[in-house]
């Protein structure tokens, strides 16, 4: 008998014996709720489209992450450019993605895609990691992103500055709809890695006083886009 | 007869609540946390229906756990994860001593996973040649100092920064200093050196999802994420009963877990990995193995009044809410978990005669029971260890004095004689209370004992009814 | 209506006088009170203990003798969540389960008793002092007890409710937790003490006299000047 075998024996004689529900959790009639229902327990979020923009922008202070909101690409570039000039970058890493592709070579500076698979000793150098992202979540203020959508699992956590670059449209009310997203965007072909993302990296191991930047990014910083009309 | 355990925890026990710097540490720790956490709950719009919801999730998989938990492996397996079945903390541990063998790894990068302490994996990798580090701050501070977790979720949380500094400074030849976000960094430039190097990343899960077969990680700190994605082998070690059926089910279980883990409103980081690096990706391990643990958790299922102890999320609400947890300290459980679900399981995972003293160890006040984010019946719980204790024929000389006072109380006549006993006893009693040979020490030592009325409620009853 | 009352055995020997307020209350308003002697205890020591067995034997009387009682009254939370909540546990399979749980139906916890059935609040009590109250864990979290004795004391003439900090705080008492593991005990009852000592409160008041006798024992050896009392002694002040 493989282990597998014997472990699944082991459960089902456990199960055998007697199956009870626990005194006071009762299984709703219809078996495990979905995220659908969780939607009602969870923080409420506002349902018109500035509600939302705002809970996110609340959520980033809250959080202490950089979010700007800006109007078309040369604007994108603007703030980049800023950014860039303010922090003294000297190498930027990233992916491949017509937005990035139109804006980081006006930046001026070397940049290491991870489409040509860059050394993780190079990519520590970085000075930012700029990717793009699958959604925004106004509830908690947070990115979602995958190894797909972000150019794969390092360039989001390894540099000491993550920028994340979403259009307005991508901004998710709450955590529920984001796995509705994913479930549509992905059906039964997953990236390998798909993460939450909210607020820089932090402890609070050292007296439970709060450390930005404990092994991930000490700085994060969204940049949302609207479409100019 | 008590066993080396509980003589371990009584002393532990009798120097930490004494210990008066130890009481205020920890109370001004949890502070912060208690508020941030009640904050946080008071978003939700209906937490208690999420408790509800989270406790039928998790009664649903576990209840059902040979189905999730095949459906979770062959998911994996469908893409490419090796997934080993492990009965015992051994055959664990060999799996992970035999993959860094054949894959001639020396450094070894571990993020934060309370099942390898519960296999001894550090000690044995140690053992065997390997460099093992841990990434988390806290469980890399405990680990310098050589000793357990001092939590669930805050390892380090016993330790003043003073007490840190000194630590590096000695271990790391860091300067010494009192600021906390300095002592951070040193741990940061310290273990990015470890990540590029290490060969393989161990870390634990959170949550197991059956639908998708992906290991779900809860962090702060971001070293989960890099413990996962730079070495070239990825290993996750983790208990059987950490299956949820849905992805969407983490849309409920990764708020409820920060909310009352840590005050937050998510982790910084929810990673959710279903894989090595998948084609057309441009990074990420080349192998991923998922080593999934029963070490007796088929023992507590079996036990049907106590399975919902299988719902933990190990958050470490019930402890942060534990008095006892908090006057005793963390590491004087001498238990892989501490605190009340510590106090619940360990008897299932270690047995029943060596440590069913931390269920009497308890006032039963039920604290852990209301924090509980799937409501599990903590302290109800430890009622029934009690009783499975004096079944198995533990406590032989409680059972004799309840025999006599059911006696007792069941004769009302011979009843009568014993309190007029009591009430000379009584006075006999005053002139040795609270000395070394007074009988009643355990309670006169620290407490007045109480004065017998002159006149009892049953004499005024018959008085006014005469 | 007829009011069986139910007085646990450390009241009737140590704090009588709990006893004698509950039965000067629900006479004022206008009850029968009825009282069974023999029924000192309902089991819960042993109970707590792992001993089941040995409960059951002293609970069966407790469970015969409240057999024809319209309702029971017993002035402590912790007595009355063993036999709401344990009871119908340490009964179940056994012949007597039907009367366990019919008993469990008809108990109340004295505050809970004359807020929640009799909805009475204010008994015209009169007590000029400044208190603080000390929910027992059992009391408080098996039959979900808070609201109902400070509802009650807001009522009472004269008197000034302050709250502590970390007021559902367990005192640390826990029935033979208290000598079993005396070292935790102490340190729970000291921080309890600390909390309401920091009110500047004249009394501490409980609807538990367990938890009291406690907290009273530790502050007694501090000579402390704060008086432990039961819910039941200031409401019977009128
Ligand atoms: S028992 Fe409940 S409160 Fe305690 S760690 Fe587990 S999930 Fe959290």
């Amino acid at each position: 008998m493989s282990r597998r075998d014997e472990i699944l024996g082991r459960i089902r004689e456990g199960l055998r014996l007697r199956v009870h529900e626990p005194k006071r959790a009762a299984t709703s009639s219809d078996g495990v709720r979905t995220g659908l229902t969780t939607r009602e327990w969870l923080p409420a979020v506002p349902n018109d489209p500035e509600g939302i923009v705002e809970t996110f922008a609340r959520n980033c202070v809250e959080l202490r992450t950089q979010y700007y909101r800006v109007t078309g690409l040369p604007e994108l570039s603007g703030k980049l450019f800023e950014l860039k000039d303010s922090e003294g970058w000297k190498l930027i890493a990233s992916h491949r993605d017509p937005i990035l592709d139109s804006i980081l070579p006006s930046l001026g500076l070397p940049f290491l895609l991870a489409e040509d698979r860059p050394a993780t000793a190079d990519v520590e150098r970085a000075d930012v990691g700029i990717t793009r992202c699958d959604a925004l979540i106004a509830q908690t203020g947070s990115i979602l992103l995958t190894a797909r959508s972000a150019g794969g699992r390092a360039l989001s956590v390894l540099p000491p500055h993550h920028v994340a670059i979403a259009r307005e449209s991508q901004l998710l009310p709450d955590l529920p709809a984001a796995f509705e997203l994913l479930n549509k965007t992905y059906g039964d072909a997953y990236p390998s890695l798909i993460t939450l993302i909210t607020g820089p990296s932090r402890t609070g191991d050292i007296e439970r006083i709060l450390v930005l930047g404990a092994h991930g990014p000490r700085t994060l910083t969204i940049i949302l886009l609207r479409d100019p009309r | 007869m008590s066993s080396i355990f509980e003589s371990q925890f009584r002393a532990s026990a009798t120097k930490l609540t004494a210990d008066l710097r130890h009481r205020s540490l920890i109370r001004k720790a949890l502070k912060g946390y208690e508020k941030s956490r009640d904050e946080k709950k008071a978003r939700f719009q209906d937490w208690e229906a999420a408790r509800q919801a989270a406790a039928e999730t998790k009664w649903e998989a576990i209840n059902h756990l040979d189905k999730y938990l095949s459906e979770f492996a062959d998911n994996l397996a469908r893409r490419g994860t090796k997934v080993f079945w492990a009965s015992t903390a051994e055959e664990a541990r060999n799996y992970i001593l035999n993959l860094a063998r054949e894959k001639q790894a020396k450094t070894i990068i571990k993020s934060k996973t309370m099942t390898s302490e519960e296999i001894h994996l550090n000690e044995v990798l140690a053992k065997a040649g390997y460099e093992v580090v841990e990434s988390d701050l806290g469980e890399f501070i405990v680990q310098l100092r050589d000793e357990a977790p001092y939590h669930l979720v805050f390892p380090a949380m016993h330790l003043t920064r003073n007490e840190i500094s000194h630590l590096f400074h000695e271990k790391l030849g860091s300067p010494e200093t009192d600021n906390p976000e300095e002592l951070t960094m040193t741990v940061r430039r310290d273990m990015r050196i470890r990540y590029c190097k290490a060969d393989i990343g161990i870390s634990g899960a959170n949550f197991a999802v059956a639908e998708t077969g992906m290991i779900a990680i809860t962090e702060n700190e971001g070293n989960a994420r890099l413990t996962t994605s730079l070495p070239k082998i990825h290993v996750a070690l983790l208990g059987i009963e950490k299956v949820l059926p849905k992805l969407s089910d983490l849309a409920l279980f990764l708020p409820m877990l920060a909310t009352v883990g840590t005050g937050q409103q998510l982790t910084c980081y929810n990673s959710m990995i279903g894989g090595p690096r998948q084609p057309g990706e441009t990074d990420g391990p080349e192998e991923f193995h998922v080593i999934l643990l029963d070490n007796r958790r088929t023992h507590l299922l079996a036990d049907a009044e106590q399975r919902d102890a299988l719902h933990c999320i190990r958050c470490g609400a019930c402890l942060n809410v534990c008095p006892i947890f908090r006057n005793v300290g963390g590491q004087t459980y001498g238990t892989t978990y501490q605190g009340p679900i510590g106090s619940v399981i360990t008897p299932h995972l270690r047995g029943l005669r060596d440590w069913k003293h931390l269920s009497f160890a308890s006032s039963l006040c039920g604290a852990c029971t209301e924090a509980c984010p799937v409501k599990i019946d903590l302290h109800h719980h430890l009622l029934q260890n009690r009783r499975n204790a004096v079944v198995l024929g533990t406590g032989k000389l409680d059972r004799i004095a309840f025999r006599g006072f059911a006696f007792l109380v069941n004769h009302p006549g011979v009843f009568g004689v014993a309190v007029k006993a009591g009430r000379l006893v009584q006075r006999l009693h005053r002139l040795i209370a609270s000395s070394k040979i007074d009988p009643l020490r355990a309670w006169t030592a620290s407490r007045e004992a109480p004065v017998i009325a002159k006149e009892s409620f049953r004499q005024y009853w018959k008085s006014r009814h005469k | 209506m007829t009011i069986s009352l139910f007085i646990p055995c450390f009241i009737d020997q140590l704090f009588p006088s709990v006893g004698i307020s509950v039965v000067r209350i629900l006479e004022k308003l206008g009850h029968k009170v009825d009282f069974d002697e023999s029924l000192v205890c309902c089991g819960q020591p042993a109970f707590n203990t792992g001993c089941w067995n040995e409960a059951r034997d002293v609970a069966i009387r407790v469970v015969d003798g409240l057999k024809n009682a319209e309702v029971v009254v017993i002035p402590s939370g912790s007595c009355g969540a063993m036999i709401r909540v344990f009871y119908p546990e340490i009964f179940k399979g056994h012949p007597k389960q039907e009367a366990a749980l019919s008993l469990a139906h008809k108990i109340y916890e004295f505050s809970e008793f004359l807020v929640d059935r009799l909805g009475v609040v204010d008994l015209g009590s009169r007590f000029p002092a400044k208190v603080t109250f000390h929910n027992g864990c059992h009391g408080l979290r098996e039959l979900r007890l808070k609201q109902q004795p400070r509802q009650l004391l807001r009522q009472v003439k004269e008197l000034t409710l302050v709250e502590m900090d970390d007021q559902t705080s367990c005192c640390g008492f826990g029935g033979t937790f208290a000598v079993k593991f005396p070292m935790i005990s102490t340190a729970m009852g000291e921080a309890k003490c600390a909390s309401a000592l920091e009110t500047g409160a004249d009394f501490l008041v409980s609807n538990d006299s367990s938890c009291l006798m406690h907290l009273q024992g530790l502050l007694s050896r501090k000579k402390e000047k704060l008086k432990s009392i039961h819910l039941a002694e200031i409401l019977a002040s009128f």
